[in-house]
């Protein structure tokens, strides 16, 4: 376990050499600069829009670390031949790649975390600055405890795509595994449209195939709850649960084969 | 080569100071960013029409097709096409020496409320926008009523939706019966105001007069939509024109011209029966018909076009 500690201290550290707290100015530049602008342009719905910018950027800053990050996790180590060293040191291949992991969440979990306090700070602002009256035409209120909701589940899917990424990392080249991290994550996208797809063809074996793809593949969209949280609509514990449940089991398996794989791998 | 020959080439030639290296590179970034800006400023004027048509151009414009381009994003997309719908409607409305076109304004809206079914104000204003007359609008409240029904297709209980639409056929397509039809489903929805079932009844008694139309745009001014209130404000200035310009003509017909004259300000100022041009609310003078001295809100004014058959 202190070995696991180590390891996910020295990527976040890593991450933090490597520029990554860039991002979080740029986040916030993006959302102030919005707040004053998207009132001239948006008829009265700056604090919905500011909501979902804000939301998406966690999202989509967080996609790029996750990717660009974790594709390099291994595969730079093994580049490099640092790997050569790292493993002449009393640590397992095994925690070598938990440890990776661990490091690079650790980095998201204090990005996204950044980004929240940010966006509720603006939320904060503009509430302030709007009047009361004006304020009853809002979908749900300024400050909402309910864009947590889609902040965690943007934070599980991050730390899926980031077990791709890893899971990639360990037999291919950086490039290749960022190239099918990003296809499994736009195919994740479009994955949910599999379940239904005996509706639309005739053949039972292309609709068996195209539900075992269902599950096989991961099921990206049903982390996204951000139109319901900036509506103020209902998402129910359960879903949470059961969302961040499939999400967990599907991380623990990409990181048992990737562990798998790695621990295979023959670095002569 | 000579050996005086090689000397020469050995010899290395000074290195530029770095401060003066400096200035260069400076000077070379602002001299070239100038010139990019005049370059582009002289396309823009030269080329303007060309950029305009290009803001034209919708390249998508199935809303299910952007849905699943969209990804995760599709709340931010309709964000981007809601921004766009008001350019658009802004952009044509205030356009000044072009014909203006609302083409585009139809497919915005129903991308925008495609990728975020629940935008309210996507379907509310979108649907003043679309049944205001031409010039200030498409004059298209079939598009709105289209727009209102699938807003009703997400969310069935809203009372607003039911009660816009009930508006668009009494304020622009003067359908007393269908108005009466919504109002009465608008009011059977749960939290609708109590003040929906009365308007039923006024819609029966085919009430196309001021009174009505001030008492419901009253109610469209009690909403929490900023610009809804807007549209509100401008509308009861409107109704307030009106019944002035029924007191104008009469101040008009009650004193005529002298024979060889025609109606103007000018003749009813000089003969006292007014102090001075009469304005509408905004400000803008009203205009009078120098043949017959019927009055009308000036083409200039915020209040043109105004609504027409709407009686005392």
């Amino acid at each position: 376990m202190r070995a696991i500690r180590c390891i996910a201290l020295s990527v976040f550290r890593e991450s933090i050499r490597d520029r990554v707290p860039y991002n979080l100015v740029l986040f916030a530049i993006l959302l102030i600069a919005s707040s004053f602008f998207l009132g001239q342009l948006t008829a009265g719905q700056d604090v919905k829009i500011i909501k979902d910018l804000g939301l998406a950027a966690t999202a989509v800053f967080g996609l790029f670390i996750a990717i660009f990050i974790g594709i390099g996790l291994v595969s730079k180590e093994v580049e490099r031949r640092s790997i050569y060293a790292l493993l002449a040191k009393p640590i397992s291949r095994q925690q070598l790649v938990l440890g990776k992991y661990a490091g690079l969440v650790l980095t998201l979990a204090v990005n996204v975390a950044v980004m929240t306090v940010a966006l509720y700070v603006v939320l904060a602002y503009m509430t302030w600055t709007t009047a009361a009256p004006l304020q009853t035409s809002w979908d749900a209120p300024g400050i909402d405890p309910r864009l947590l909701k889609a902040v965690f589940l943007i934070f599980v899917e991050l730390m899926l795509i980031t077990a791709l990424a890893l899971f990639f990392s360990t037999f291919s080249t950086p490039l290749l595994s960022a190239v099918l991290t990003l296809g499994l994550y736009i195919v994740g996208h479009f994955n949910a449209d599999l379940r239904n797809f005996e509706s639309v063809v005739e053949s039972r074996t292309a609709a068996g195939l195209a539900r075992g793809l269902y599950h096989l593949l991961p099921d990206l969209s049903a982390f996204d709850v951000k139109t319901q949280v900036v509506h103020g609509l209902d998402v129910p514990a359960g879903y949470l649960v059961l969302t961040a449940g499939y999400g967990a089991l599907y991380i623990a398996l990409l990181l048992v084969v990737a562990i798998l794989i790695f621990s295979r791998r023959d670095f002569k | 080569m000579t050996s005086g020959a090689r000397q020469t080439a050995l010899v290395p030639t000074p290195a530029p100071k770095p401060a003066l290296m400096r200035i260069v590179a400076i000077a070379g970034v602002v001299v070239s960013l100038a010139g990019a800006v005049g370059l582009q400023v002289t396309r823009d004027r030269l080329y303007a029409g060309q950029s305009r048509e290009t803001e034209r151009i919708l390249y998508v414009r199935s809303g299910e097709a952007v849905r699943r381009i969209a990804l995760d994003f599709d709340a931010l997309w309709a964000d981007v096409y809601w921004i766009r719908a008001i350019q658009h409607y802004g952009g044509e409305r205030l356009s000044t020496g072009r014909p203006r076109n609302y083409d585009l304004l139809f497919p915005l809206l129903d991308l925008t409320t495609t990728l975020d079914p629940y935008f309210n104000i996507a379907y509310r204003f979108g649907a003043i926008f679309l049944s205001e007359p031409a010039p200030g609008g498409p004059g298209r409240p079939d598009q709105a009523i289209g727009l209102l029904q699938k807003g009703i297709g997400v969310q069935p209980n809203k009372w607003q939706y039911y009660h816009d639409i009930a508006f668009v056929y009494y304020w622009h397509l003067r359908d007393f019966q269908a108005a009466a039809r919504w109002f009465e489903r608008a009011a059977e929805r749960p939290n609708a105001p109590n003040w929906l079932r009365p308007m039923m009844a006024t819609m029966l008694s085919a009430s196309n007069d001021r009174a009505s139309a001030r008492f419901l745009w009253n109610q469209i001014l009690q909403s929490d939509e900023e610009w809804l209130q807007k549209t509100a404000t401008r509308s009861l200035m409107q109704l307030d024109a009106l019944d002035l310009i029924d007191q104008l003509e009469a101040v008009a017909r009650r004193f005529p011209p002298a024979p060889g004259e025609t109606y103007s300000w000018e003749a009813l100022i000089r003969r006292r029966v007014l102090r001075g041009v009469p304005v509408d609310s905004t400000g803008t003078a009203f205009e009078i018909e120098p043949s017959d001295g019927s009055v009308r809100v000036a083409r200039t004014s915020p209040l043109f076009p105004m609504p027409e058959n709407i009686h005392r």
